[in-house]
């Protein structure tokens, strides 16, 4: 399942997309989007968030 | 508002690398646009705020009271056991300010603006240009209309986020082994001893890889921040939160004004930051002290050099890699060799457990270890006059100082 974003907790920091390695995210000035169809899973974006706001639900 | 289809340079981030290229830039003649995603110049930050007197005064700067909040002279090292090392830094000319960045930002790019820069703001940069391989402008989405902007010159100081960088083939994503995870807090009515000296507490339990800081901005406030290594299982945040329970005593009476996140690059810059018609500068090429991660100071002096080479090249017709490779070799020179140094520093001292960290303050407190050797070692240097010290010591110190020299 790719990685969704809990809002609540978004800082809307952009770590997330530093670390992707596909460009499946992408922050505009308040939103993070997160392209489902190029995430791939890796996971790198739910280690690296600094407040635990995405998660990719492994299959 | 209209903005000219065609400049000069063209600088994708209004932070520090983007104000201070556009002033420069601006001040050689060229034309110059900066354009921002956001709604403002500044905020969010995602800083501890903390910058260098010599970096200030980079290009003939004074700290300007609306944002030089309170100066800092000493800082203060405090061991997982609990023991402080105070060291003062001013002895040697080092001092720095804990700024409000939302004001110097501002300020910044009035001065750019003065000059003659443009600025576009809530605007997005969704790709380059390109033609015949070299970059001549960006695509932008700004109030739902996609626009395209040309330009001789295209420089990307868009952050740790930088995808300028990637849509023009520079680099990929970052390793997630290569960056910390940060969270802070700005607090106020925190009980401060000497608001002229900043904090840093050490632990595998306190930062795994990385330090809590109280930094303060005047009396009583205080950013305090975390940075942990990247590949943690647990969150920045939560090792930020369970550290101020256990320091509740202190801030019991203190409470959040802002909550800051952001992601640090420590590691080496990005292996090519030019490119035909292209530079990288700042966060976007990850030029990150790999010490402390700060990066305001690398961005300043970066931009400094950038514009030099750039507007040079310019000016001669030819903005190609080869006539932009200057930038790159004499950054490398002046600062990037001693990141380089940095970076193996940091390496040693992540795999000191809390065991030989606290050896390290028992020799300052018997004074067989000058604790400005530290200072050194933020500079990348003098990993082999510790070791000669500890061979000193004792037999346990003795074979973990050979790991320093190898």
């Amino acid at each position: 399942m790719p990685a969704e974003v809990n809002r609540s907790k978004c800082m809307i920091c952009g770590g997330c997309v530093s670390v992707c390695p596909v460009q499946a995210l992408e922050l505009r000035e308040n939103v993070l989007y997160v392209d489902t169809k190029k995430c791939i899973d890796c996971g790198n974006c739910e280690k690296v968030c600094p407040a635990g706001a995405i998660k990719v639900v492994k299959k | 508002m209209t903005y000219a289809p065609e400049w000069d340079v063209i600088i994708v981030g209004g932070g520090p690398a983007g104000n201070k290229a556009a002033q420069e830039f601006a001040k050689k003649k060229m034309s110059v646009l900066v354009i921002d995603r956001k709604a403002q110049i500044g905020p969010p930050k995602r800083c501890g705020e903390g910058l260098s007197t010599r970096w200030i005064k980079l290009g003939g700067q004074e700290p300007h009271p609306r944002w030089a909040l309170q100066e800092i002279t000493s800082t203060m090292l405090i061991a997982p056991n609990g023991k402080k090392i105070k060291i003062d830094t001013s002895k040697t000319g080092q001092t720095g300010y804990i700024i409000e960045r939302s004001q110097w930002e501002k300020m910044e790019a009035g001065r750019a603006i003065r000059l003659g820069a443009k600025y576009m703001l809530k605007a997005l940069v969704t790709g380059v240009i390109k033609d015949g391989g070299r970059v001549t402008g960006v695509k932008v989405s700004r109030e739902g209309n996609e626009e395209e902007y040309r330009c001789k010159l295209l420089i990307a100081c868009d952050g740790v986020d930088s995808m300028v960088g990637r849509y023009a083939g520079l680099h990929t994503a970052m390793p997630l082994t290569e960056c910390d995870s940060g969270y802070q807090y700005e607090m106020a009515n925190v009980p401060i001893d000497d608001p002229k000296c900043m904090e840093l507490y050490f632990g595998k339990d306190v930062a795994p890889r990385g330090y809590v800081w109280v930094f303060p901005k005047g009396k009583d406030v205080a950013n305090v921040g975390i940075g942990i290594a990247g590949t943690d299982g647990e969150t920045a945040k939560s090792y930020l939160d369970r550290w101020l329970e256990k320091h509740g005593d202190r801030f019991s009476k203190a409470s959040v004004t802002e909550i800051n996140a952001g992601v640090i690059p420590i590691t080496k810059p990005v292996d090519e930051f030019v490119g035909d018609g292209i530079m990288l500068v700042g966060d976007s090429a990850r030029m990150v002290n790999p010490i402390h991660g700060g990066g305001m100071g690398a961005a300043l002096e970066a931009a400094a050099i950038a514009a030099k080479v750039g507007a040079r090249a310019v000016k001669a017709g030819d903005t190609s890699k080869k006539a932009l490779k200057p930038y790159h070799d004499k950054w490398n020179k002046v600062r990037g060799e001693e990141f380089a140094r940095i970076l193996r520093v940091r390496h040693f001292v992540e795999k000191l457990d809390d065991e030989q960290f606290n050896l390290f303050v028992d020799l300052v407190e018997q004074k067989k270890l000058d604790p400005r050797l530290f200072v050194e070692l933020g500079h990348g240097r003098g990993l082999v006059d510790i070791a000669k010290i500890l061979v000193k010591a004792s037999p346990a110190a003795a074979k973990f100082a050979m790991s320093f020299i190898k």
